[in-house]
């Protein structure tokens, strides 16, 4: 009666049980706690599963119906949280497209800094949880460390660590400080090291490679047709990258590859993921060094109608005062336009779809999310293996509960 | 030679004539709408043409203009050809009464979760869908809660204790 009670369509033979009926998830820990997924196994092996998408939906399109503008962000942040930066550069970059905003460079590279270390952030987090998933909890320990001082970076940037809200319309908060960019060269510093010796625990592990390899494939033709994006689908072979098809916040500017699979199996997942690490290093030390020869002031353009003041100008400027009160009550003038904006998350290809009548908040907004469509695959990547590879397979696909659900 | 939005308009109108309108591009991407019975034929156009290629399919949603009468649902498609990195914007408007629309699942697998997120949301049938059940929401639910007709809670209302809620009032 399972089927009736829940409204899940069970595979054909469920009935005959010749297999196992298994829920895997929502509690298992290799699920976090909100994909349910039910299992047909024949033995060990899954015959056919089928996915629901967990019940925390917190409606943010709609709550973006009703907010002003700046006030989005932190809906964005909530999404994927373990790289919560590239989410809010992503809706910032909207807003500033339909706005036609110009941003000054040295903003786009703070901002390229940023939204790199979110995806080493991400990368990083989901490498390690791939080793947890197959037996190594070593590297995950070890790595955390690392994403500790990511988090510090953000901390010193902002003042939070998971739910950041960096960035606001036209610029930064604030400038970067002095101890920010201590912490960024730090990381430089040591975490090509940390990343060496982690690949050199996993990569060429006869158990990581027996557990990865072959499992949970995918061919380009049915990545792209699935609609995936990121490492998932450059683990299948196509070297498709936001970053490079349309640059945004001047990736044009840096030198980098993109790191592309072969047979889309897991372990090419974690291959072009870390590959991927690297290009980030890579691409951190090329803003850096850019960001020497122009002037250290500018950490925002000059939009006062769009960007908030600051808050000691509020206080003794009318100027200030006057937009900040615009802007906080949602006066300003949005004019009415319709925007597809996309930034290559790490996860994939993170879209909003925008539209606004000239109101204080979007008429709608669309997140297009890549988690949400990775799901979907998810039956067909396990179909015909073991059970413990669809726990790796899951984890390779970098699925975030946040931005599955939106 | 890439593909233009001049070439791609000029390729839909010589296949479609009037079926297809309201050419624009906003931000530079090609966008038009089809008539609704027309929308699986231009996607179809589009995937199978070898100067077109719009093999990938970011994204679906709708959205929904209650004062357009007879075509308040907007269902919107973005495609995606990789190969010259064009992207388009597909239109369809459909009545609220009856918002049936041909689903593209045949095309696009990704189609599938979208159109069934798209269903949960607005409502729009999407004829021959394998599976047109909510994704997001529980199944009991009998709205659809992004339309215009659920606004979310006045923040401004005065009529509600808010002392009951924990904020606001004395305490």
């Amino acid at each position: 009666m399972l089927d009736q009670k829940q409204h899940i369509k069970l595979p054909e033979g469920s009935i005959e049980k010749n297999t196992t009926t298994l829920n895997l998830g929502p509690t298992h820990p290799a699920t976090h706690g909100v994909f349910q997924n039910i299992l047909e196994i024949d033995g060990e092996r899954v015959v056919s599963a089928v996915s629901t998408v967990g019940y925390i939906h917190r409606a943010f399109e709609k709550i973006a119906e009703r907010r002003p503008y700046y006030q989005i962000t932190p809906l964005t942040d909530r999404l994927n949280y373990c790289s919560a930066p590239i989410n809010n550069m992503g809706w910032i970059m909207t807003v500033e497209k339909l706005l036609g905003l110009e941003i000054p460079k040295r903003v786009d590279y703070l901002r390229v800094i940023i939204m790199e270390l979110a995806r080493i952030a991400d990368h990083l987090i989901c490498s390690a949880v791939m080793g947890v998933d197959t037996g190594a909890l070593t590297g995950f320990v070890y790595l955390m460390t690392y994403r500790e001082l990511i988090y510090e970076i953000y901390e010193e940037i902002c003042g939070s660590r998971l739910t950041t809200n960096i960035g606001r319309i036209g610029g930064f908060e604030r400038n970067f400080t002095p101890a920010a960019f201590e912490k960024i060269e730090r990381f430089l510093k040591e975490y090509p090291a940390a990343l060496t010796e982690f690949e050199t625990l996993l990569t060429r592990n006869r158990i990581f490679m027996e557990r990865t390899q072959g499992v949970g494939a995918i061919s380009a033709e049915r990545a792209m047709s699935y609609g995936f994006t990121g490492p998932n689908l450059r683990a299948a072979g196509v070297d498709y990258d936001v970053r490079i098809a349309s640059p945004y916040s001047s990736y044009q500017d840096f030198d980098f590859s993109i790191p592309v699979g072969t047979t889309g199996d897991c372990y090419d997942r974690y291959q072009v993921r870390n590959a991927e690490m690297w290009e980030s290093i890579s691409i951190i030390r090329q803003a850096m060094d850019k960001l020497k020869g122009l002037p250290d002031d500018v950490y925002h353009a000059d939009v006062p109608a769009y960007y908030l003041p600051d808050k000691k100008d509020v206080y003794t400027k009318m100027e200030a005062l006057i937009y900040h009160f615009k802007i906080v009550m949602g006066e300003t003038e949005i004019l009415p336009g319709e925007v597809y904006h996309s930034v290559e998350g790490a996860n994939g290809e993170l879209g909003f779809y925008l539209i606004s009548d000239g109101g204080r908040s979007p008429y709608r907004l669309h997140f297009r999310r890549p988690c949400f469509i990775y799901y979907q695959a998810y039956p067909e990547l396990i179909k015909g293996s073991m059970l413990s590879d669809a726990i790796v397979c899951m984890s390779s696909l970098n699925l975030i509960a946040g931005e599955l659900d939106a | 030679m890439s593909l233009t939005n001049e070439r791609i308009q000029q390729r839909l109108t010589e296949k479609f004539g009037d079926v297809l309108t309201g050419f624009e591009e906003p931000f530079g991407m090609l966008t038009f709408t089809a008539q609704k019975d027309y929308n699986l034929k231009v996607m179809q156009f589009l995937f199978d043409d070898e100067e077109l290629r719009f093999r990938f399919l970011t994204d679906i949603t709708a959205v929904h203009y209650p004062e357009r009468k007879g075509e308040e649902l907007c269902v919107v498609y973005h495609l995606h050809n990789f190969v010259d990195n064009v992207r388009l914007r597909l239109k369809v408007y459909t009545p609220v009464a009856a918002p049936k629309v041909f689903t593209a699942t045949s095309l696009y697998e990704s189609a599938n979760w979208m159109e069934r997120e798209t269903y949960d949301f607005f409502g729009v049938d999407f004829v021959g869908h394998p599976n047109l059940i909510r994704v997001l929401n529980v199944d009991e639910m009998t709205y659809f809660p992004m339309r215009k007709e659920f606004p979310l809670e006045d923040p401004m209302r005065t009529d509600k204790d808010d002392e009951m809620f924990g904020r606001g009032g004395h305490f």
